[in-house]
């Protein structure tokens, strides 16, 4: 297929010259449109209601590019405000970086920028400021995107690992495993023909919603790489306490169950992208389920568990669907799939 | 060495099959079960069928299925 | 669902306290291993009955000197090594397949087949398939054996690590102290092989031997019925998987392993050497083993001193009795399949020190 240089990146699109300007104004800039990117500043100025802040960064690495249920592009706004909501805080602003491999389709970029600025607007943040780079071919596969984002904490909120006491009731806000399993499909060595798709999603909506009705939250997380198992865990090791959580009230699609069976794979430690595990006090935990189910990213939400005291070490235990109990362990890091 | 769940052929050419388990469509071969048919529940394992599975005791053996009516009704989304 | 649980558990409850000692109960595959721990079964059972998990993994009894063999392929400029996932973490003497996968040349397959069609696309490369796994999987690998030789694809050839589960059972019950009162048998090898191949166990050893699957409900039928025998004074061979398991099995599939392959002695991580325990290619498809295409020696590595995972499959001594847990042997640095794999026991002890609770 002949490369012309309109319809690919060329190294010379990174290069901070005139293709890089024509680059930002005609294809960056119109997708992601808001007053201060348009400056083009090096910096962004921002006029922030407060100075209690939360800022995070994030890098978006997924392949393939784009799946059933979002692309790299509205995981890179999600996946970040997401983590700004788990802290507390209203999304205000968001950096965009992008590193693009030589010879990546344009029209491919523009689909990407396209779903950043369609995410960000329905959302209510804006891309202030980026970047652009571009390597040699093989050096990036395809595109890399990294988001950093600010958040202006909300008042009263205070989240944290330390609020978190025995008998605080943990609540997820839907089915695990969908986001994770959905990719896994698309692998090359795995690819396989599905109904998954992916839940990537905003969460800011639903949390603002909860903070601002409920006051029993403690701690909030986004069960991302790892799964729920290294959410759980985390909270155990951080807190020195213990987790209990019951099989038969975790919800899981059965397409994604079979999936999982299909390869070997324990949901449990399958990423999501469009849930929050929150640890709330016994008392507001009705409340707070109530809240998610009449939201629609919260329709399966339930309570799958609670936190106990320390017997030992501090643990993960599961009691599994035939009344058995055992534990669950911080997964690897890297999800194989089995024949054994 | 063991792991292997039920799944459906839906698509059968020689000894090419798809099979679907709840909506999740995989590539395999019946080289070893040779008397497999289109619509037959069979255990995958490592991408080969290697034995018939009982529609009746299936029901009775995994959960998934006994709870999902839907994982039986794949045998009507069979094509030809 | 739930009911025939519970019954099963009274009746378990019940042969239990009756026969009064303890009972050990090994099962031998480690998709059994794996779903016993997922369900937390042992926290049902009673007290004084026990759950060995046997050399079933084939992945964990793998010997180092097959990974070994397996890494000094990967790092030939012209070989493509095929494995399945399972062995991505498995550790030879200088590392895994994991660590090597700096290198691009490590595939990982869910099947043979691809195996086999990473030949047919890479014709400059020479496809080496790391073929492990039990009766279950051998089949897998014979049919592409074949397709290889019918379609000449010369560039094709597998490592066998294929084991046989029969002659590990009888090496277990040979040895003097090992204590194995009955065995929960594999289900999907069964499904190859027939549940009848296991009456051999039954009539020379007197154990019970019940084929179950990998469901919880499965394996705690599976339970029941042995713990029904064994208060009855029995020993009887039993298959509660009608769904999927015969007792002849499935012959085309018998048939093309007998074709392609001939049992051979093999070596087993923490056991040793066993007779007639693994599974070499015949002569006839000689050219496709990648043991005599790159001469690999089949004799084991030098085996660390002190591990002692064979006592401890069987339930002998605890994890900490075995002068390498903790210190030469860990999770991160494993040497036996007690360690290599993450559901076994001494991984399990390591992690969450001594709890009943599994």
């Amino acid at each position: 297929m002949k490369k012309t240089g309109n319809d690919r990146i060329l190294l010379a699109h990174g290069g901070g010259g005139q293709l890089m300007d024509d680059l930002i104004r005609q294809h960056i800039l119109p997708s992601l449109k808001n007053d201060a990117l348009a400056e083009l500043g090096d910096s962004a100025k921002l006029n922030l209601a407060s100075n209690s802040l939360c800022f995070t960064t994030d890098s978006y690495v997924v392949k393939p590019l784009f799946f059933n249920g979002g692309d790299i592009g509205k995981l890179a706004v999600c996946g970040t405000v997401n983590d700004l909501a788990v802290a507390g805080s209203r999304p205000v602003a968001l950096a965009l970086s992008l590193i693009i491999e030589d010879g990546f389709e344009i029209e491919l970029l523009d689909k990407i920028l396209a779903n950043i600025g369609e995410t960000a607007r329905q959302i209510g943040v804006d891309i202030v400021t980026g970047d652009t780079k571009t390597v040699e071919a093989g050096a990036a596969d395809r595109i890399f995107i990294n988001t950093a984002g600010i958040g202006v904490r909300l008042t009263g909120v205070d989240l944290g690992f330390k609020k978190i006491a025995v008998g605080d009731k943990i609540m997820i806000n839907g089915t695990i495993g969908d986001h994770g399993m959905t990719i896994i499909s698309q692998r090359e060595e795995i690819k396989f023909q599905s109904q998954l798709k992916s839940d990537c999603a905003s969460l800011a909506g639903l949390i603002r919603e909860l903070l601002e009705n409920t006051s029993g939250i403690k701690f909030m997380r986004d069960p991302t790489r790892g799964g729920l198992a290294a959410t759980l865990n985390e909270i155990a090791r951080s807190t020195a306490l213990s987790v209990e959580i019951r099989e038969t009230d975790i919800p899981v699609r059965p397409e994604v169950q079979a999936a999982a069976d299909m390869l070997g794979f324990d949901v449990l430690t399958i990423a999501n992208e469009g849930k929050f595990v929150a640890v709330v006090s016994p008392e507001s935990a009705d409340d707070c389920l109530s809240i998610c189910r009449n939201n629609k990213l919260g329709k399966e939400a339930n309570i799958i568990g609670e936190i106990v005291e320390t017997l030992d070490v501090p643990l993960v235990e599961i009691e599994t669907r035939i009344g058995g109990k055992r534990i669950v362990q911080m997964p690897y890091g890297r999800e194989l799939p089995r024949i054994c | 060495m063991c792991l292997a769940i039920p799944a459906r052929i839906i698509e059968l050419n020689g000894d090419k099959a798809v099979v679907d388990a709840m909506g999740n469509r995989f590539k395999a071969k019946t080289t070893l079960l040779p008397e497999a048919k289109l619509g037959d529940l069979v255990l995958i394992h490592a991408g080969f069928a290697i034995s018939l599975v009982d529609e009746e005791e299936a029901k009775k053996t995994w959960q998934l299925i006994s709870e999902i009516n839907e994982f039986m009704d794949t045998q009507n989304r069979v094509s030809g | 669902m739930l009911d025939r649980i519970n019954k099963a558990q009274d009746i378990i409850n019940a042969a239990c306290k009756t026969l009064g000692r303890q009972i050990n109960i090994m099962e031998v595959c480690g998709t059994h291993t794996v779903s016993i721990f997922r369900s937390g079964i042992r926290s049902i059972l009673p007290v004084n009955l026990k759950l060995l998990s046997g050399p079933g993994c084939p992945v964990c009894v793998t010997d180092q000197g097959y990974i070994d063999a397996v890494l000094r392929l990967a790092d030939r400029d012209d070989c493509i090594i095929a494995t399945y996932g399972d062995m991505i973490r498995v550790p030879g003497k200088d590392g895994s397949l994991e660590t090597k996968q700096v290198k691009a040349n490590i595939k990982i397959v869910l099947s043979s087949e691809d195996a086999l069609q990473l030949a047919k696309d890479n014709p400059g490369k020479t496809v080496v398939f790391v073929a492990v796994g039990f009766e279950t999987t051998a089949p897998a690998t014979a049919v592409v054996v074949k397709e290889a030789a019918a379609g000449s694809v010369d560039n094709f050839c597998i490592l066998s690590g294929h084991k046989l589960v029969i002659p590990a059972m009888r090496a277990l019950l040979s040895e003097k102290n090992h204590n194995i009162n009955a065995f929960l048998c594999p289900g999907h090898v069964s499904a190859i092989i027939g549940y009848g191949a296991f009456a051999e166990i039954v009539e020379d050893f007197g154990r019970p031997c019940v084929v179950a699957g990998f469901e919880p409900v499965q394996i705690i039928e599976g339970l029941c019925e042995i713990c029904r025998q064994l208060s009855a004074g029995k020993a009887e061979l039993k298959s509660i998987y009608s769904a999927v398991v015969t007792e002849k099995g499935n012959i085309a599939a018998q048939q093309i392993v007998n074709e392609c392959f001939e049992p051979a002695d093999g070596y087993w991580r923490g056991l040793g050497k066993i007779q007639k325990s693994t599974l070499k290619l015949k002569d006839k498809y000689g050219q496709f083993d990648a043991f005599r295409r790159f001469d690999i020696s089949e004799e084991p590595s030098e085996e660390i001193k002190g591990c002692r995972c064979g006592e401890v499959l069987c339930g002998l001594i605890e994890p900490t009795e075995c002068g390498l847990f903790g210190r030469d042997c860990t999770p991160q640095e494993p040497v036996g399949p007690c360690m290599v794999s993450s559901e076994g026991v001494c991984s399990a002890w390591f992690k969450y020190g001594r709890k009943k609770r599994r």
